[in-house]
């Protein structure tokens, strides 16, 4: 191997990386927030990409009758919720959110569908269907359960997840898609070509990770999402919402993994399951971080996209497997240099 | 009646009526009639597992309940913590229950959500208000709570709760594990809260402090209200000071 393919690999490795990075950071936000272990992640990235791949086609996204549905369903729940409480402000706010906003976004999406329009546009249009998901998924399968155990909250995931990519397979076949790149533009730097679709993964995972960083450190809304995190009773007391916090970080884990699915769409063919995979190389990275770290997750799964690329290389065939080894030497060290703490009860 | 029995005729902000609190089988609470007036000190003494802290809970819906909760003109049968945040009460818990790894201004800022969340402003009023009443939290201000001494604990605590402007703060046991220097100070903080038109619903093992700030009492034993009262006509009872305030009774 030469300093010219080293460097490409690490490019490689880099770009995957900086993904792997951004769903790190979701997973050990839902699980600092709401104490579930996020592995329907990757469907969201899965969707967020294959939804963008239908409009690029000309085609109404399956995801849209996903959302209708899922969203018709909490506008059940809370309406009995509502009615039982005699509370007409509840009930107005489930129409507004569950009932009249995806009602236009699948009136747009409609619309916009046989249009062709620009990329950003799609773009916005996709996560606009996909993101809502995120607080839908919470309200129907978590919040009823928030006081749960953690492995209660794990099994549930687990059936989310499969019940999920079973509609993928539904709504875009099993075929994989690929969307057009941001740009075009191969950027020379001294020995090596970067592609202007890595620079763009580069800087809106920086950006995204900066917006995160202001979010919890500078507005109520994210430290009150940090306040659940680590006292839920204290929160409580202070009127925050175990379940607006829930949905909150729901919200921007489903964000960041619909958002991580469309940078990565022109780079790799996205299939129905592909996201799983790729959700799985973030919580490799998030376990590095013990769950609970953020700049430990999201260096872990920094290398975790390296050690893939350099994998691939010299051994394609086991570089799953390598990967996915990593997690057995980081779990040994970790258990020996922290001390376990019995989950209250 | 207890409202004909207090000094002045003021309009209850609380009202509880035949509250009862069981943990499974066993009665915490049997059967407990108490009312708070607006701007009033009431406290409830008693010894260890008489059910002070099962009565707070209860009130502010961290535990269900059997009876009637009436706060600020509303009654109601299921109440949930964040709304009566929302209303007006706050609960200061014997454990604090701070956010340990925030600083003490982050603290104090999320003492304001429910405000902040209603739309309310006033935010840095209320934080000038609480640095004045408090000067220890401004010097400590960017220091997380979790390394603060336990006097500046009772502190944060405190104001943080005074961040949400509440009709009613509950505190539990705000002076326990304290030295007796800052017990006086956290008493003394009490009392002035006073002037701010906040009622207050104290709960004390310390009764001769807790009976000293208070405009009414209430002693509390085994889940039930033994006798009720003005401060000051509990604090002369030979019988509490007997019990709770370590006097023998002159013979």
């Amino acid at each position: 191997m030469d300093l010219q393919i080293a460097l490409l690999l690490a490019q490689d490795g880099l770009t995957n990386g900086a993904i792997y990075v951004l769903l790190a950071l979701a997973l050990v936000l839902v699980f600092a927030v709401t104490r579930v272990i996020f592995i329907p992640q990757g469907e969201f990235v899965a969707f967020g990409a294959l939804t963008l791949a239908a409009f690029d086609n000309g085609k109404l996204p399956g995801t849209v009758w996903l959302l209708l549905g899922g969203a018709a369903l909490v506008l059940l729940v809370e309406a009995v919720a509502a009615r039982r409480e005699r509370n007409n402000q509840r009930l107005a706010r489930a129409l507004l959110f569950y009932g009249l906003l995806p009602a236009v976004v699948a009136g747009a999406a409609w619309w916009a569908a046989a249009l062709k329009l620009a990329l950003p546009v799609q773009i916005a249009l996709s996560l606009a269907i996909v993101v809502p998901m995120g607080p839908i998924l919470y309200r129907l399968a978590f919040q009823p359960l928030a006081e749960a155990s953690v492995l209660v909250l794990l099994i549930v995931s687990v059936a989310v997840h499969l019940a999920l990519a079973g509609l993928g397979l539904f709504f875009f076949g099993a075929e994989g898609s690929r969307t057009p790149a941001f740009s075009e533009a191969m950027l020379k730097f001294g020995e090596i070509n970067v592609s202007g679709q890595s620079l763009w993964v580069y800087g809106s995972s920086a950006v995204l990770i900066l917006a995160l960083y202001v979010f919890f450190s500078r507005s109520l809304y994210g430290k009150a999402l940090v306040a659940t995190a680590v006292n839920r009773t204290g929160a409580r007391l202070m009127g925050i919402r175990t379940s607006m916090a829930g949905g909150l970080a729901f919200t921007l884990a489903a964000a960041i993994g619909a958002f991580s699915g469309i940078l990565i769409a022109p780079i790799t063919t996205i299939f129905y399951d592909t996201g799983f995979i790729i959700g799985l190389k973030g919580f490799v990275g998030a376990i590095v971080g013990g769950l609970a770290s953020y700049p430990v997750a999201a260096g872990g799964a920094l290398l975790v996209g390296l050690i893939e690329s350099y994998a691939s290389f010299w051994a394609s065939a086991f570089k799953e497997v390598i990967v996915f080894t990593l997690i057995i030497p980081v779990l040994l060290w970790r258990s020996l240099t922290t001390h376990h703490i019995e989950e209250d009860e | 009646m207890n409202r004909q029995a207090m000094d002045c005729l003021v309009e209850p902000i609380l009202t509880v009526r035949g509250l009862k609190v069981s943990y499974g089988k066993v009665a915490a609470l049997h059967h407990v009639d108490l009312t708070v007036g607006a701007g009033q000190i009431v406290t409830v003494i008693g010894s260890n597992g008489a059910g002070k802290t099962t009565l707070l809970s209860a009130i502010m819906g961290l535990l269900p309940s059997d009876g009637k909760i009436e706060f600020a003109g509303e009654c109601h049968a299921r109440v949930e913590v964040e709304d009566m945040v929302v209303r007006g009460l706050t609960l200061v818990p014997e454990k604090r229950e701070l956010f340990a790894s925030m600083s003490v201004e982050d603290n104090l800022r999320l003492g304001g959500f429910a405000r902040f969340a209603a739309g309310k402003r006033g935010h840095e009023t209320a934080m000038a208000e609480v640095f004045q009443r408090f000067p220890r939290l401004n010097e400590r201000r960017t220091q997380l709570a979790g390394t603060l001494s336990g006097g500046e604990r009772a502190m944060l605590a405190l104001g943080r709760a005074l961040m949400a402007r509440p009709k009613l703060l509950m505190l539990d046991e705000p002076s326990l594990g304290l030295a007796p220097l800052i017990v006086r100070e956290i008493f003394h903080i009490i009392a002035d809260l006073r002037d701010t038109g906040t009622a207050i619903l104290l709960v004390e093992q310390n009764a001769r402090a807790a009976l000293q700030v208070a405009d009414y009492g209430y002693v509390l034993e085994t889940g039930d209200v033994l006798i009720e009262g003005p401060a000051f006509e509990l604090a002369d009872n030979p019988k509490i000071a007997e019990s709770y305030l370590g006097i023998k009774s002159a013979t």
